[in-house]
């Protein structure tokens, strides 16, 4: 075991770090975007509505992240194609970002749903009786409630999100671990640095989760 | 001002309410109590359509607010409501809680709607309470910001679905009072109360309902003193006995 090669490598994956992050933090937003959209459809009393949002839900949980992840890469830019008319070139990392946006969204829809249900009934009708229309009553009253309920598990899923991110090697993009990866193969030491990548997704993920469980005592208090 | 006509709700299977008839006149404070799930509830909802109805007509302010073309958020600014529960904004400070609809609803300005609140806080006693939040606060204070929030509204209806009866005994005194300086200054309201001395003391009409139905309706000192059915007087026995 040598491991002094990874300091001199450390640049190198702290780029395919920013990658991870950047896909990360936009594939949360997005995905809790979607899906709180989502969720709102599904909790709608239009039979349409729920069960569009019922369906897309069953469909992404019961497909593996893996082949959405392909599936997007090969099929966004036709779709593209087929939209504009035009070629327009699409990169791995856009085709990922709307993988991991539209496969957590059917996660984070799930979380946001259960938060809006736990809002007690009578601060919808306190929003009507103030005058307040679908949309505000959401955006003032129950959302800004809802999120605060839900954000210990919408960043729980959002840690097991980062790891996930690590899937996109399957279509080249130099994320942290695809880096850690490569490095390791050209200096012949792949054990090493596929052990320091291991070490850092766990402390990533560990100290995470372990904040997450401060803030969900300090919230439950 | 709020005019019921041959009002009938079903819940499913269940009916309840079953042709009320009801008149409300400008000015004045009208008692509505019953026995639990007379339907009291339901019927005092129906009036800003929390509640819709199965049959029947509903006017407010000179509107049909079950014609599909009224706009209900419209009607709804102009009908106060307070909740047995209060259902104040928990995220939200006080000041907030009651600003949020004129801003956001009646579009008024934020320092106006602001000194209209600090104002209504003041008129509740609760002045000094603006920057805390419902969770600070005891039940009476709570709903007593609540029927400041009503207010902030600028109402020509306030309507009150057991103000009280989520309040420890100390509290009670307090809303009361709010309720009785209200009625004094001239609101029309409607209440769901069991409280005798406040509907002795400013109702016009005390409305009895049973069953969905509005069994007697009667000046309070004629109802307290001298009720007419035997649902009533059963009802006021059980009442006094507590
Ligand atoms: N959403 C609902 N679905 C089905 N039944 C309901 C619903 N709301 C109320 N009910 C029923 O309608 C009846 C009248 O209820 P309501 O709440 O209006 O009574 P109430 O007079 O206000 O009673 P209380 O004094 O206990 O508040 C009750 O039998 C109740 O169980
Ligand atoms: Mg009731």
């Amino acid at each position: 075991m040598d491991f002094s090669q990874i300091v001199p490598a450390l640049p190198d994956l702290w780029e395919g770090m920013k990658l991870t992050l950047e896909l990360l933090v936009m594939a949360v937003v997005g995905g809790i975007a979607l899906g709180t959209v989502l969720a709102l459809l599904r909790l709608s009393s239009n039979p349409l509505l729920s069960g569009f949002a019922k369906g897309y839900v069953n469909i992404f949980r019961s497909v593996p992240l893996l082949l959405v992840i392909i599936w997007f890469y090969l099929a966004v830019p036709m779709l593209l194609n087929w939209i504009t008319g035009d070629f327009v070139p699409v990169g791995a990392f856009a085709s990922c970002l709307v993988a991991f946006m539209m496969f957590e969204a059917a996660y984070y829809c799930e979380i946001v749903r259960a938060g809006i249900q736990s809002i007690s009934r009578g601060q919808v009708n306190a929003a009507y009786a103030l005058g307040m229309t679908y949309g505000q009553a959401m955006r003032l009253v129950i959302l800004p409630q809802a999120f605060r309920k839900m954000m210990p598990l919408l960043l729980q899923q959002s840690i097991i999100l980062f790891q996930d991110t690590s899937l996109v090697y399957a279509v080249g993009l130099m994320d942290f671990l695809s880096s850690a990866r490569s490095r390791g193969d050209i200096l012949g030491l792949p054990h090493e640095f596929l052990l320091f990548a291991g070490a850092v997704y766990f402390m990533v993920s560990f100290f995470a989760s372990q904040m997450v469980k401060r803030l969900q005592k300090r919230l439950a208090v | 001002m709020i005019r019921l006509t041959n009002v009938h709700k079903w819940f499913k299977d269940l009916h309840v309410l079953n042709g009320v008839n009801l008149n409300v006149h400008q000015g004045e404070v009208v008692v509505v109590c019953g026995p639990s799930g007379s339907g009291k509830s339901t019927l005092i909802r129906t009036i800003n359509q929390l509640e819709t109805i199965s049959e029947g007509e509903i006017w407010v302010d000179g509107k049909n607010v079950t014609d599909p073309k009224t706009d209900l958020n419209a009607l709804r600014a102009e009908v106060g409501f307070v909740f047995q529960h209060f259902n104040l904004y928990p995220h939200l400070s006080v000041l907030d809680n009651i600003t949020l609809s004129p801003i956001r609803v009646k579009k008024m300005g934020k320092a106006a709607a602001e000194q209209l609140a600090v104002e209504l806080l003041d008129r509740v006693g609760l002045a000094h309470k603006k920057d805390a939040f419902p969770a600070q606060l005891s039940g009476g204070q709570q709903q007593r910001v609540a029927i400041a929030r009503g207010l902030a509204m600028q109402p020509k209806v306030m309507l009150f679905d057991e103000p009280t009866s989520a309040l420890d005994p100390e509290m009670i005194g307090e809303v009361l009072q709010v309720m009785r300086d209200l009625a004094k200054s001239g609101m029309t309201m409607m209440c769901v109360t069991h409280e005798m001395g406040f509907a002795r003391e400013v109702a016009d009409y005390v409305v009895f309902v049973d069953q969905g139905q509005v069994v007697e309706q009667a000046k309070p000192e004629e109802f307290f003193s001298n009720p007419q059915h035997e649902r009533a007087k059963q009802f006021l026995r059980q009442l006094r006995s507590h």
